[in-house]
């Protein structure tokens, strides 16, 4: 958890005082204590482990999360069929696909990222992350330009929605009834999505410049695989919103 | 003397005496910025306290109101705030982090036999977001309140009430991560930070609990969130999912809401049934009878509890199908339920029990609880729920289980860890009255309200008919008892503290590890790191001088040391 790689920060070696046999007399200073090693844990396996479940449990809390808006894309899609598929027919698919390659290569940049700290490559490490958050960034200016053109047509969720017949696609079938539930679902699913994403450009720029402070080593690099672990997270949710939003007919 | 180091949230490293105790440092910031999980938990108890007693004040407000027909106290419109205020304060804000941010926090790492949870800054952080719930929840009663109850049913909540719900709402939200990041951090703390020797199988049951809990918050909490999330916006920028005039479906919010809220159910009981399991064990002197399946039924009603949502909804438009179905497994809750009564009772079969007024609350608890469970099978039958759907008999069986529950389990582990934890006796003659007063007085307050409930006095009225007045003043008049025997209780704890006797380590004789450490505990949770040989409840492997002495086998005493 990136909590505990601050943690293992303000860790240092145990002060030994006036007593010169104090030391090696816990239980925990049996073995050498590495810097990054937080108090509380005996060692680094146990520390890397820690962090490794903690993560894997908030992702699937993250899961969890995303399901509500599934679960009512699912409702709505089996009460309304045509009126989904006709609303799908407005968003760009090629764009739409192109974000999604974009994402996929984020996955393996940031999945490189991870095997460069393992090597304990700084520079490669640093390398990958930014091309990680160069690829997240791209996705948000073309999501932005998507959501834009949204507004433009009068696409927009609920209330908001306003369809402007010389905006729609050509030769795209006409709108029916309730066509705004799919954008609000559509604009739920990517916004929380794209919350997602800026948080997790937060969190690889701040693994980057731990990075670059020299925080990570061969043998510790936890920091690196857990946020890695997150935007494999955040690229597995778009793999799905992508088809379901934009895909099927 | 020897020295362990400890690190601040500043980044400063302190030295301390292995022995000196976690509340030896003094000031405020000392507590403010304290990593250490025994701090983190005395500041969640004083905070759900203080939820407790707004809570409460809120409960006596409303039962005022009741006394007579028409108005008492306050208006239709005030009487509606004060019950939804009721509902938010007490579920989001004490029963749902009391016994695992407060009693939780503190005992988890100390039973495991480590130093701390796994990730301590976030288990600071959880604590701080609860604050700012609380703080975003205070505020919103400021500003009026809301009248939506605390189930914030579309489409009055989304569309029709002038209330402050969207605050309220945020409020909720964030209550939500404050809760997730404890079921993560105590997750990865059970899996990974168990002490040498310290295997499944002797897990503490009060760890099963909680290890269930977690599981229930990290999986159920998230959905709550997504809900609140689309209701904020159907309420600010009209999505229309949740509005049938717009093509939403309003009964679409009740579901994501109970698939929430009815594991939550199980996050506010379960932890309660771990302390249960605890006092029951200590007093009786004995090895619990069936550990594993008191164990496992901790994880069955985990289960179970996210397959049992729609029977809050039977009367709310759904197929009778998913009805039936609905029905068939809320009555599987009762094998799990049923399982942890039966071994707590036959636990105490031949055990050596002593009644102190932990275990009074112990016995108590199963007898409430007994009630409040079998009330919960009136609700599962279709047929029956017709009539008693929003009556209250629904209000009666849920303050059985959440009351009668875990707010008897909560302050049954207040009183029993209470020594360890602030190195203070309190008057065990005063625990005692005050164990009375709020046993009978609940069993005043709540039992009426059963009869109130099956004669059809629906639930949330301001006004009534004449005839259930009579009812209406029992339950009033108990209400008064009940917070008659708070009162008393907090006096007790506050004389505690003030002039209480220092305690023993280990006061009750138990073989369990937590009393194994020196009282008030010192700041690395044990003086030596600890090995553990036998389970906790192993009396027949546990020394004399453990259960006497509470000293841990090895350990090196106070003065060995230069």
């Amino acid at each position: 958890m990136s909590s505990e790689a601050a943690t293992a920060d303000a860790t240092t070696e145990v002060p030994e005082g006036h007593d010169d046999h104090g030391h090696d007399e816990h239980g925990h200073n049996d073995h050498a204590h590495p810097s990054y090693l937080a108090h509380h844990f005996d060692t680094p396996q146990q520390q890397f482990d820690a962090a490794k479940v903690g993560m894997w449990a908030f992702l699937v809390q993250e899961l969890l999360f995303f399901s509500g808006i599934f679960v009512a894309y699912g409702i709505f899609r089996s009460w309304y069929p045509e009126m989904f598929s006709a609303a799908a027919h407005q968003l760009d698919r090629p764009i739409g696909a192109g974000n999604t390659i974009v994402l996929l290569v984020s996955s393996l940049t940031a999945a490189l990222a991870v095997r460069e700290a393992q090597l304990g490559r700084k520079a490669g490490t640093s390398r990958y992350l930014l091309l990680t958050i160069l690829c997240a960034l791209i996705f948000l200016g073309v999501k932005s330009y998507e959501y834009n053109h949204k507004f433009q047509a009068g696409l927009l969720p609920g209330h908001f929605y306003h369809p402007h017949l010389h905006h729609l696609v050509e030769g795209s079938p006409a709108l029916p009834e309730n066509a705004h539930i799919f954008y609000s679902i559509y604009f739920m699913a990517t916004g929380i999505h794209a919350i997602h994403i800026l948080v997790g450009i937060g969190v690889l720029t701040w693994i980057w410049r731990r990075n670059e402070r020299g925080d990570f080593s061969k043998e510790y690099y936890a920091g690196v695989d857990i946020a890695a672990l997150y935007w494999h997270l955040v690229d597995l949710v778009w793999i799905y919103l992508f088809p379901l939003l934009y895909l099927i007919d | 003397m020897a020295t362990v180091a400890t690190p601040g949230l500043g980044g400063k490293t302190e030295a301390h005496d292995p022995h000196e105790s976690y509340l030896a440092e003094k000031g405020l910031k000392s507590w403010l910025f304290t990593l250490d999980h025994k701090r983190i938990g005395i500041m969640y108890l004083i905070g759900v306290l203080a939820a407790f007693l707004l809570g409460g004040i809120l409960a006596l407000l409303v039962r005022l109101e009741l006394f007579t027909a028409g108005r008492t106290i306050m208006t239709a419109e005030q009487y509606n705030k004060v019950f939804s205020m009721h509902g938010i304060v007490m579920v989001f804000l004490f029963i749902i982090p009391a016994v695992p941010g407060a009693l939780g926090n503190i005992f988890l790492p100390i039973q495991l036999g480590t130093k701390d949870v796994a990730f301590p800054r976030l288990n600071l952080t959880s604590f701080y977001v609860w604050l700012l719930g609380a703080v975003f929840g205070l505020y919103t009663m400021i500003h009026g309140g809301v009248d939506t109850g605390w189930t914030f049913y579309t489409p009055y909540s989304s569309k029709f009430t002038n209330t402050s719900v969207i605050p309220m709402l945020t409020a909720a939200f964030i209550l939500g991560f404050s809760s997730i990041l404890t079921g993560v951090n105590f997750i990865a703390t059970v899996h990974t930070m168990r002490a040498p020797g310290m295997s499944w199988k002797r897990l503490p049951l009060f760890i099963w609990a909680l290890y269930a809990t977690s599981i229930i918050q990290v999986l159920a909490t998230p959905v709550l969130a997504i809900t609140l999330f689309l209701l904020i916006f159907e309420r600010a920028f009209g999505l229309g999912i949740f509005d049938p005039s717009m093509g939403g479906d309003p009964v679409l919010f009740q579901h994501f809401f109970w698939f929430y809220s009815h594991p939550a159910v199980y996050i506010m009981i379960v932890p309660g049934m771990g302390v249960i399991s605890e006092i029951i064990c200590t007093f009786s002197r004995r090895a619990p009878f069936g550990y594993f399946f008191i164990a496992m039924s901790s994880l069955g009603l985990a289960l179970l509890g996210f397959l049992v949502w729609g029977h809050h909804m039977f009367v709310a438009g759904m197929s009778e199908y998913s009805t039936m179905v609905f029905s068939a497994l809320t009555f599987l809750v009762g094998i799990p339920s049923g399982v942890k009564v039966f071994n707590w009772v036959t636990t105490l079969y031949k055990g050596s029990i002593s009644l102190k007024s932990p275990m009074l609350y112990a016995l108590g608890f199963i007898f409430l609880f007994t009630i409040g469970g079998l009330t919960g099978l009136f609700l599962a039958m279709l047929a029956v729920d017709v009539h008693l759907h929003d009556t209250y008999f629904v209000v009666a069986h849920f303050h059985y289980v959440m009351v009668g529950g875990t707010v008897i389990a909560f302050v049954g582990g207040l009183h029993y860890w209470w020594p360890k934890f602030t190195g203070k006796m309190y008057n065990e003659g005063m625990a005692r009255v005050a164990f009375a007063l709020v046993f009978i007085g609940f069993n005043v307050t709540f039992l009426s309200q059963f009869v109130l409930g099956s004669r059809g006095m629906p639930r949330r009225y301001y006004d009534y008919l004449p005839e259930f007045q009579s009812l209406h003043q029992v339950s009033t008049i108990g209400s008064w008892i009940l917070g008659l025997g708070f009162l008393v209780m907090l006096v007790m704890f506050v004389q505690s503290l003030q002039q209480g006797k220092d305690a023993p380590r280990n006061p009750w004789g138990s073989a369990a590890l937590e009393w194994q450490t020196p009282t008030p505990i010192p700041f690395h949770n044990f003086v030596d790191q600890p090995v553990i040989t036998r389970g906790p409840y192993d009396y027949h492997l546990a020394t004399e001088a453990e259960l006497d002495e509470g000293y841990a086998p090895g350990e090196r005493p106070a003065d060995a040391d230069d």
